[in-house]
């Protein structure tokens, strides 16, 4: 049943025009078994999974610190994992990244998603550059407004990069439901390749109207905030997993978490964050075997919901 | 900014406990033993107020202004600030205090009368807040210091803030600002990392210098 029902998720994906082009354009082949959802605006392929940086990559130059997010990324990549993101804001998140990076050398191919973050748009660039010389990157494959700080500034200047090749993609944020209106008519007015919204079982306004509208749009969406910061898994902590998740053969609360907000056809791609190597490589096994199906995905959210 | 009513105080938290409590593990490392040397400093500083030295209250102050100049540079800018973006505006106040105590040591005289709770918040601040960590069971490489911290600085020089009255009035209404802004900071700080018993003592020393000024400001000479 399980096997029908993602079968059937991968042909609805296949089904969804610009899914469809995409399918078309460069097949989905998943790394190492990982589910590998594509970019509607070019059929570019990434894994559903990523890796966030807030908080947890904030640890400023304490050495020990730096050396545990290093392991960390480097059993993100080679569990198959790909997208990274991070901002200016999140404090030495990016030169963690960058230092990380440095160490694992070509073990690491990142799919680098940053953003601006300034008040100015005559910042921005500055802003930008100096996040690209943290993380030690050629460019960046995606950047993105941040919470949609003067996005009428930014993204002009990211679209111009972009025309330059000097960005793949282009995106906004936001997170927890904020301005989700403006979200949308930026969806609607800006030729942006992706949208970052806060996503999870419990946390589903966006399932309303943004989801439905990058898919008529086409347009990858990020899903931030899986776990609440960790506050939903602290909450289910404890708790056992209903029988019927062993069907979708997770490991526990996170996967179902993760498996919930994957397999929603509009959905790109999750990017919890972390601070441990166990967590990073049950939340990329999240992107492995069955998927949830939409009666099994309105289980899961009710269950989630009731508790 | 409509939306600003939707953040929480954990929004602005941009680190975890654990990176915040190894900030202090790692910086304690750093300056050892320089912690025993200051504390010795701070038992002086308490011990010429208490006997009443002729000489202490232009000491002390420059004393205090090299510990907030210190706490400026050496916390907010070398270390807080690669995990807070907002630090070296901290820092910007940190050192702002300690030019303003500096230039008030001359002319300073003590206040008479001091009242109680000012020698107990110097005592909170040199010994009671360095205490509370470990009292709680936090290491010992991650306690806060008198001189060398921001909490344990402020809460210390709330007391001898009361102890003193500057040559001129305008002084002793700035010197507040910046100790009372950070209890505030710190105090959210410290209630947003989940720590509310450590996140009240500074609004706590607030309010006591508050009331024991409501009190005394018919009585004291300033």
């Amino acid at each position: 049943m399980l096997e029908r029902a993602r079968r059937r998720f991968l042909l609805g994906l296949a089904a969804w025009p610009a899914a469809g082009r995409a399918l078309a354009a460069a097949p989905a082949a998943p790394a190492m078994g990982l589910l590998a959802k594509p970019i509607p605006s070019t059929g570019e392929t990434i894994p559903a999974v990523g890796l966030g940086s807030w908080i947890t990559f904030n640890v400023g130059d304490d050495a020990q610190a730096r050396e545990n997010c290093t392991a960390v990324m480097r059993a993100f990549f080679e569990s198959g994992g790909r997208v990274v993101d991070s901002s200016p804001m999140y404090g030495s998140s990016q030169a963690v990244i960058g230092h990380a990076l440095a160490r694992l050398g070509a073990a690491a191919r990142p799919f680098s998603a940053d953003k601006v973050w300034t008040g100015s748009g005559a910042r921005g660039p500055a802003q930008i550059e100096a996040s690209r010389r943290h993380w030690g990157v050629a460019r960046f494959d995606l950047l993105q407004v941040h919470n949609l700080l003067a996005w009428e500034e930014h993204l002009p200047t990211l679209l111009e990069m972009k025309a330059a090749g000097r960005v793949r993609y282009v995106g906004i944020t936001t997170s927890e439901g904020r301005r989700h209106a403006e979200i949308e008519r930026v969806m609607r007015s800006q030729p942006v390749d992706f949208v970052q919204v806060t996503y999870n079982p419990l946390d589903r306004e966006v399932e309303q109207r943004i989801l439905p509208l990058a898919q008529e749009r086409g347009i990858a969406v990020l899903a931030n905030r899986p776990f609440r910061e960790g506050a939903l898994l602290r909450v289910l902590q404890g708790r056992p997993l209903p029988a019927w998740a062993g069907e979708l053969g997770v490991d526990g609360w996170a996967q179902l978490v993760l498996k919930f907000i994957v397999s929603h056809p509009a959905v790109t791609c999750a990017i919890p964050a972390t601070s441990q190597v166990a967590h990073v490589r049950q939340n990329l096994g999240a992107a492995r075997g069955a998927m949830p199906d939409a009666a099994a995905r309105a289980r899961i959210a009710a269950h989630l919901g009731s508790l | 900014m409509s939306e600003w009513w939707t953040y929480g105080l954990a929004d602005f938290l941009l680190f975890s406990p654990r990176t915040y409590a190894r900030l202090f593990a790692l910086y304690n490392e750093a300056l050892w033993p320089a912690q025993p040397l200051v504390a010795l400093g701070w038992l002086a500083l308490f011990a010429a107020l208490w006997r009443k030295a002729r000489w202490a209250p232009p000491a002390v102050l420059l004393a205090l202004a090299l510990a907030w100049g210190w706490v400026a540079w050496a916390f907010h800018l070398q270390r807080y600030a690669t995990i807070n973006w907002a630090a070296p505006w901290f820092a910007a106040a940190f050192g702002a205090q300690a030019l303003l105590l500096a230039l008030a040591a001359r002319g300073v005289r003590r206040a008479e009368p001091v009242p109680a709770v000012a020698w107990w918040l110097l005592g909170a601040g040199g010994l009671g807040l360095p205490l509370l960590g470990p009292a709680l069971g936090q290491p010992w490489i991650e306690t806060e210091g008198f001189g060398l911290t921001p909490d344990a600085t402020v809460l210390g020089s709330l007391g001898v803030l009361r102890m003193f009255v500057p040559a001129y009035r305008l002084v002793w209404r700035i010197w507040w600002l910046v100790p009372l802004s950070w209890s505030i900071v710190g105090s959210l700080t410290l209630w947003a990392l989940g720590e509310p018993l450590r996140a009240l003592l500074l609004p706590l020393a607030s309010i006591l210098v508050a009331i024991a000024h409501w009190q005394c400001r018919y009585k004291c000479a300033h």
